[in-house]
Order: C-alpha cells, then sequence, then structure tokens
C-alpha cells in the first residue's frame, strides 16, 4: 500500500534542489531525477519488514509479521507480472490471453525439475526460464500468423494454447502435476532461507526484487528503439511496414521478453505461495492480469504495478472481510465501471486531479 | 466398430452444442468485431435459469419449459448487456473486449455467491436418459436431440441470413459496415438483434449443455466459450456453414482423440487449431503492400461458398 502513497508526495522535492546548485552539478542531478521516485519506493519497500506498524483494517497483524508480509510479496508478485503482460498489452498492443500459460510454467517447471531431475532452485529455475522462453518463440511465432483475421486472432490463438496448458494440468498426467490440488513447494531443492514461516522477509525481497527486475527491463527496453517500434505498432503498424521495419519480428520480441518475465515470475510464484497452483493456469488468471494493468493504467510507468498491487490487496482482503459475496463480483463490476469511469486508470485519475 | 459409432455420435452431439455457441460468436464478431468474452457467461446465468424452472416443473414439459426459459434469459441478458454497455463503447474495440472480459469474471462469480461452487446435476427426464441401438452401439438418446436441434438452428440462420431483410443487412455489414452505414441503414439495429440472437443461442446450448453433461457449473459457460473460440477461428468467418463444418470437425477431433490416444482430446483440438493457423495462406509476415498487392490482383476467394 505504501508503494500508491509515496510517489506523490516525493517527485516535488528535488526539484527546488536542482535550480539552487551550481551548474556542475546539474547534469548529474537531471540525470538522477528520474530516479528519485523509483529509488524512494525501492527503499521504503525494502524497509517494510523492519516497520512492526499497525493498520487495524486493512492488516491483520503488525506490517512485518508473518502474514502481512506474504499478503506484500504476492502484491509486489501481481505488480511484477501485471508490468510484464504490459510489455504486451500496453506497449506493443498485443491482446494475449494465454500469458498463464507461461506463468504456470514457470511455476511447475521449476517445481518439476527439482523433483523429477533433482535440480537444485537456482540450475531448474535456469532451466525452466531457457525452456519457456523457446516455448515462447514458437507458439509466439504461430500465434502472431493469426494477426491476418484482426488481433483478435492472436487474442484467441494464445486464448486455445493457454486453455490447452491449464487442462493438461488439470489432467494431472501420471501424477505430475497434481491435477486440481497442485503441488506443494519441494522444500529440500530450496535453499533454507527462503522455506518456512520465520523466512518470510526473505521470500518478500525475493519478491521485491523480482519486481525491480521485471521494472527494470521494461522501463529500460521501452525507452530503447525497440520500444519505440513497439509503440509505432501499437499506434499504427502499416506504417512501421511501410517504414521498413518488420512488425512481426518485434511483436515477436516483445512476446518472448514479457514470455521470459513470466516465466520467472512462476518462479517466485511458486516460492510465495510455496506450491504451484492449477489457477495460475487457467484462462481466467490472464484476465485478472488484463484487470489488473488497466485499472492501473495501460502503457504507463506505474500503472500496471499499482493496479496489480491494489487488485491483488483487494482480493485477498476482500475474503477476510466477510461480505457475502465472491471477492470476483466486486472486482469484475469495478473493473467495468472502470472502464467506462477511469478510462486512463487509477494513475491518470490522480494526474488529472493535480494537473 | 460399436465403439468408433458411439465416438462418432457423440462427436457430432458436441460439435452441435460447439455450433450453437460459435454461430452466435462468429455473427458477433463479423458484424461488430467484438470477441464476445461474455457469451459463456450469458451461458451460465441461462443453464441456471433453466435448471431451476426444469426443477420446480420437472419431467419432460419442464424441460421444455426450461429450454423456452434459458433461450429468453440468454436473449434477454445479451440485449440488456448491448444495449446497456456494449453500445456505449461504439467504434472502442478494445474497450468493448474489456467490458466483456469484465462480465465474465462478474457474473460466474455472481452465480457461485447466489448457488455455490459445486456442480450441480442436471435434472434429466426418463425419456432422454437411456440409449438407442446404433450398429451395434448404445448411443445415449440426447446425442440426436442435440444434433436435431444444431440442424435446425442452422436452417433457422441460413434463412434469416438469406430470406429477410435484417439478415441482408447483416450480412452486408459483415462484407463492410461503412459502406451499409453510408446507405443510409442504421447498423446499431443490427448490432443489438445479432448480440440478441448470439445470446439467445448460447442459452439455448446452456440447455442442451446441461443434459449433454448431466450437471451444470458456474464455470462451465467459460471452459465451453474457449472450444467455441478455436471453432470461429478454424472456421474463419466465411460463412455460418463454414462455422458448422468447424464445430464439427473440432467435436469430432476431441471425441476420437479422447479415445484413441489417452484423453488427450483438447490438446488434439489446439494441435489441430495450429496446423490450421498455419496451413493458411494469409499470414502476418507479409508486409501490407504485398498483402494488399494479392488481394487486388487474385480474385476474391472469401466470398465464393459464403452466405454470411
Amino acid at each position: 500500500m505504501t508503494a500508491t502513497r509515496t510517489p506523490r508526495a516525493t517527485p516535488a522535492a528535488p526539484a527546488p534542489s536542482v535550480k539552487d546548485t551550481p551548474g556542475a552539478n546539474h547534469g548529474l542531478l537531471r540525470r538522477l531525477r528520474p530516479a528519485t521516485v523509483p529509488v524512494a519506493v525501492l527503499l521504503v519497500l525494502a524497509l517494510l519488514p523492519y516497520s512492526a506498524l499497525d493498520i487495524p483494517v486493512l492488516l491483520d497483524g503488525p506490517v512485518n509479521s508473518p502474514g502481512s508480509l506474504q499478503l506484500f510479496a504476492l502484491c509486489l508478485v501481481f505488480g511484477a507480472l501485471a508490468l510484464g503482460y504490459d510489455l504486451m498489452f500496453g506497449r506493443t498492443g498485443l491482446l494475449s490471453f494465454g500469458h498463464a500459460l507461461y506463468i504456470a510454467g514457470g511455476s511447475y517447471g521449476t517445481q518439476l525439475a527439482m523433483t523429477e531431475l533433482g535440480l537444485g532452485l537456482l540450475p531448474a529455475a535456469l532451466l525452466t526460464v531457457v525452456l519457456g522462453a523457446l516455448a515462447a518463440l514458437v507458439l509466439g511465432a504461430v500465434s502472431l500468423r493469426t494477426l491476418a483475421l484482426g488481433s483478435v486472432g492472436f487474442a484467441m490463438v494464445t486464448l486455445a494454447f493457454a486453455q490447452a496448458g491449464s487442462i493438461y494440468v488439470e489432467r494431472n498426467p501420471g501424477g505430475l502435476t497434481g491435477g486440481e490440488e497442485g503441488l506443494p513447494l519441494y522444500v529440500d531443492g530450496v535453499p533454507d532461507a527462503l522455506v518456512g514461516v520465520q523466512n518470510t522477509a526473505n521470500v518478500y525481497w525475493l519478491a521485491l526484487a523480482y519486481l525491480v527486475l521485471v521494472a527494470g527491463v521494461v522501463w529500460t527496453v521501452t525507452a530503447r528503439p525497440a520500444g519505440r517500434v513497439w509503440q509505432a505498432i501499437r499506434d499504427n503498424e502499416q506504417r512501421v511496414a511501410v517504414l521498413g521495419r518488420s512488425p512481426f519480428a518485434h511483436k515477436l520480441g516483445a512476446f518472448v521478453l514479457a514470455s521470459s518475465l513470466a516465466v520467472l515470475g512462476g518462479v517466485v510464484h511458486l516460492l510465495v505461495t510455496a506450491g504451484a497452483t492449477p489457477h495460475t493456469s487457467t484462462p481466467e488468471f490472464t484476465l485478472t492480469l488484463l484487470v489488473m494493468v488497466v485499472l492501473g493504467g495501460s502503457g504507463t510507468r506505474w500503472g500496471p504495478v499499482v493496479g496489480g498491487v491494489l487488485f491483488t490487496y483487494l482480493d485477498q482482503r476482500l475474503g477476510g472481510w466477510d461480505l457475502g459475496v465472491e471477492p470476483m463480483l466486486i472486482l469484475g463490476s469495478l473493473f467495468v465501471l472502470a472502464v467506462y469511469l477511469a478510462p486512463g486508470g487509477i494513475t491518470a485519475l490522480g494526474r488529472r486531479r493535480s494537473a | 466398430m460399436d465403439t468408433l459409432v458411439l465416438l462418432t455420435l457423440t462427436g457430432l452431439g458436441l460439435g452441435a452444442l460447439y455450433f450453437l455457441i460459435a454461430s452466435g460468436l462468429a455473427l458477433i464478431f463479423g458484424l461488430m468485431d467484438v470477441l464476445n468474452f461474455a457469451h459463456g457467461a450469458f451461458l451460465t446465468v441461462s443453464v441456471y435459469a433453466a435448471w431451476r424452472t426444469a426443477e420446480t416443473v420437472g419431467g419432460m414439459p419442464g424441460l421444455l419449459l426450461a429450454a423456452v426459459v434459458g433461450t429468453l434469459t440468454g436473449l434477454l441478458l445479451a440485449a440488456v448487456v448491448e444495449l446497456v454497455l456494449v453500445r456505449r463503447l461504439y467504434g472502442r474495440v478494445k474497450e468493448q473486449i474489456l467490458v466483456t472480459v469484465g462480465l465474465s469474471l462478474a457474473v460466474p462469480a455472481l452465480v457461485q455467491t447466489v448457488w455455490g461452487a459445486d456442480a450441480r446435476p442436471f435434472p434429466v427426464p426418463d425419456a432422454l436418459s437411456g440409449t438407442v441401438g446404433v450398429l451395434g452401439a448404445r448411443v445415449p438418446v440426447n446425442r440426436f436431440l442435440l444434433v436435431a436441434v444444431a440442424l435446425l438452428v442452422l436452417a433457422g440462420i441460413h434463412l434469416f441470413l438469406s430470406r429477410t431483410r435484417y439478415g441482408l443487412i447483416v450480412r452486408a455489414g459483415v462484407e463492410d459496415r461503412a459502406m451499409v452505414t453510408a446507405l443510409g441503414i442504421d447498423v446499431t439495429r443490427a448490432f443489438t438483434l445479432v448480440f440478441a440472437l448470439g445470446g439467445a443461442l448460447a442459452g439455448l446450448a446452456g440447455v442442451l449443455g446441461g443434459l449433454y453433461f448431466g450437471s451444470l457449473s458456474p464455470h462451465q459457460g467459460t471452459s465451453l466459450l474457449v472450444f467455441a473460440f478455436v471453432v470461429v477461428i478454424i472456421g474463419g468467418l466465411v460463412s455460418i456453414t463454414s462455422v458448422a463444418l468447424s464445430a464439427l470437425t473440432v467435436g469430432l477431433v476431441q471425441q476420437y482423440a479422447n479415445y484413441y490416444a489417452g484423453g488427450y482430446g483438447d490438446l488434439a483440438v489446439v494441435v489441430l487449431l495450429a496446423a490450421v493457423v498455419l496451413s493458411r495462406p494469409a499470414a502476418g509476415t507479409g508486409s501490407p503492400l504485398t498483402r494488399l498487392r494479392r488481394a487486388l490482383t487474385a480474385p476474391r476467394t472469401r466470398s465464393a461458398g459464403g452466405t454470411a
């Protein structure tokens, strides 16, 4: 929750200091200025496990209690997953309904590489990410071919692939995936520092590290020439093709990058929730990512993160407040309303009011 | 031999179910470019309404009434969604999809809140719960009912599209919406009509799905919807007959693969989809210029056998 509040408080602070400093530091400070908000947010988030603050209704225990830290970790993972998904949806204009396939692939792949191949956590995760990237390359190439049917063809084909994966997981072939029960984390393969209630802070920091990685990759790549081409594809694909760039190659690049980040996210999800759940493989899981991105504000720096954190927090907490309805009913209705009332997402609302 | 007969007839029944869902989807998508994710939600609500009716009345009259109630529920729900939600976002395809996505999440959750998450048995009248001997195979009676209803619906849609004024507008709208509008015809009314028609078919499919599976659950519609999407892609939006053929293929492939390939019918369908997608000549790889040139020089194959 701190993540949503801090950015608004800080941007004003460094502005006067730039004016005051003599010319020598001018360039350096100006170059550093865009980094102040992320660094401040990161600092606050990194220090959360040291805070014993008690927030009555919003949290069940103090901030640094295992329950709260677990909730925060989950929020951060989903913030990062939403940001990775936005690489396709908001930045390139690709509406994929198959992102869950890669997240579940990361969770189940790592778990199975540990149990079936006897690998440690790191080699297992590495192997899964490499295989996941290769799978994304092949499936992405197939899915993007359907774009002749309009961008909706891509959406439907990715959905079908994800559904196949989901069915495969629930069928429980040879007892591999655990069916509807999922798989509990294979603790023997994981370093002790990431296992158990007393180490929730470490898992939380891992989730934070994943968010930092995804934010670093997404923000860097979108500022580079490839990112500009993605944006151009989103706005006018024909023009990109006429200008001599290959929309197919760039879209495939965005797809593979986003999918690889999702596979890695699956690994982190496995560690945070201490298990692989079949829910991560369902198309509905992808739809919730889409909802997070749109709620927060697609194609923006902070929107997907804010949306992911907020959505996950509400999804987890609404059940605990005992309202007598499914959390998804409230969140789904909220989302439908947001499409009409806040077309640019929550972050755009804040900007409009302050401007 | 008897297994093959059973598999074929069951596959036909499943294909009939897919056709009922996919035909509405294909019409909506063809006319309005809306990928209607709420279609599964229409089906879910309809099947619950039908279930309540069938439970209350009971027997064969109960089922007939349930079919009417289910169809009407789908029709009304779809019409309301189109008039209240989708219409305001006219021309903004992505937002329209997002709204239907939101509905597809919220509506099953609502159903789950009211009737619980567990699957419930759908009351099947005695006349439809038995089997019939065909070439030595014992085939459940409801498979024939499904196929018969799907054939009737196919004929009905065909007549509607080819013989009525609104069918003409819908066909023309699918082909070139801007041109129809330019001719002074109010296409938005056709939108509502097609949406409601799709909802009614989804509702009917829900009732028949209840018979086919013998049960109902809040997420039944959503899982069927995915296969309906597959049917729409494989059918390629050429005509309503192509949707029917594609539904038939998907249903049969799924049943055969389920039996002969160790229960992997769903995967076989996705492989089929990938094969169809890859073998289709048009692709995103060519630049728009070459695509345009190809379109200008080659005769249009799309409209050759098409009705929709």
